[in-house]
């Protein structure tokens, strides 16, 4: 265990005081409630202790068999103590959770990637809309009750002369190859052997 | 042994045609022939590589495979080009702005479908941001299988685009 995790775990142990805090596999984590993140994130900027001056992702996650169905979780990186720190904050689906852009500009499209995969709101954002899917896109793709096919998709109208959206109508069923391994083939093919004997 | 130093023996075809050339000093052809020739010995080429098939078409570009010597060029504007290559896959953001540089294009204008994703979707299928074949934009001449076709397989997709032409020879398209 080096030492200047041990540091910067005791430093934000005192100032923060998260819901859980670990440094499994020399990688500070830590779980804070959504209120907080501002006060957490300027401290962990600008503590001596700990120094996490670079961002290096947010990302999301669902789990929607839980009552607050989403994680956001956000990686920092210190250059100062070759450190690097999770966080992590569980909300709901309709919670709102304070934008870092302010403390972190480069934050502003690690979020917006976010809200478009997720839906996920971020309060006080400059510029909070879609970064990567379509325009006009309708729903957030990565939710775990998105349809993979999605619900539209787009052919070239020769009457009209431009692009229309359709709703989606598969020529070819979609086929789950769920192979374990090329010798002993699929799932449904072992049952199916087991079956028989 | 002996080597055999004789210089191979000319077609019958060019024997003739150079005994016309030597008597009468010129040679006479189709414009239908004649067209197609210029045709498909400038087969400039838009660039549209989308994903990894755009590293292939590079290098069929390059003196390895030098899809030059077939006269043909790669172009950076669709105004500049007769052949739009579809190399990758196409999403459904893109599909606005591949339509836009096809219909820039200057007739006669021909497209080359390269790799599965352009031909049909391929590994993103039945993705919710992927077009399900560039076919479903605009019209294709020539499809390329392969995830990525190698750099022989582009180059052969662009042969037969050559003998398309020529099969089909007329000036109107």
């Amino acid at each position: 265990m080096s030492k200047s995790i041990e540091v910067a775990k005791e430093a934000i142990k005192k100032n923060c005081n998260p819901i859980e805090i670990s440094d499994d596999f020399n990688q500070l984590q830590i779980t804070i409630s959504a209120d907080k993140i501002l006060d957490v994130v300027d401290f962990i900027k600008n503590h001596e202790a700990c120094e996490f001056r670079q961002i290096t992702d947010i990302a999301g996650v669902d789990f929607p068999d839980r009552p607050k169905r989403f994680e956001v979780i956000y990686h920092f990186l210190s250059f100062r103590h070759n450190n690097r720190l999770r966080i992590k904050i569980t909300i709901s689906e309709d919670e709102i959770i304070p934008s870092i852009t302010s403390i972190f500009p480069a934050a502003n499209w690690f979020e917006r990637e976010a809200f478009d995969m997720y839906g996920i709101q971020f309060k006080d954002h400059p510029d909070l809309r879609r970064i990567l899917t379509d325009y006009g896109f309708e729903g957030h793709p990565l939710r775990k009750d998105f349809p993979l096919t999605g619900n539209v998709e787009i052919r070239y109208d020769e009457i009209d002369k431009k692009i229309i959206h359709e709703p989606v109508n598969l020529q070819q069923d979609f086929r789950s190859f769920d192979i374990q391994s090329p010798w002993e083939g699929t799932n449904y093919l072992k049952e199916e052997k087991k079956n028989n004997e | 042994m002996a080597i055999n130093t004789d210089i191979q023996e000319t077609s019958p075809e060019l024997e003739r045609l150079k005994e016309l050339y030597a008597d009468k000093g010129f040679v006479v052809t189709s414009i239908n022939n004649l067209i197609n020739w210029a045709r498909t010995g400038s087969l400039h080429w838009m660039t549209f590589g989308l994903a990894c098939c755009a590293v292939e078409m590079m290098h069929v570009g390059t003196p390895r495979y030098d899809v030059e010597r077939f006269g043909a060029a790669p172009r950076a504007s669709p105004r500049h080009a007769d052949v739009l290559i579809v190399a990758g896959t196409l999403t459904n953001k893109m599909a606005s702005a591949l339509r836009k540089a096809y219909d820039q294009m200057p007739e006669p204008r021909y497209v080359i479908s390269m790799g599965s994703c352009a031909n049909g979707g391929g590994y993103y299928h039945y993705s919710y941001s992927v077009v399900r074949g560039c076919d479903r934009i605009i019209p294709v001449d020539v499809y390329v299988p392969g995830c990525p076709p190698t750099a022989e397989g582009l180059l052969y997709g662009l042969l037969q685009l050559q003998k398309k032409i020529r099969r089909e020879g007329n000036i109107k398209r």
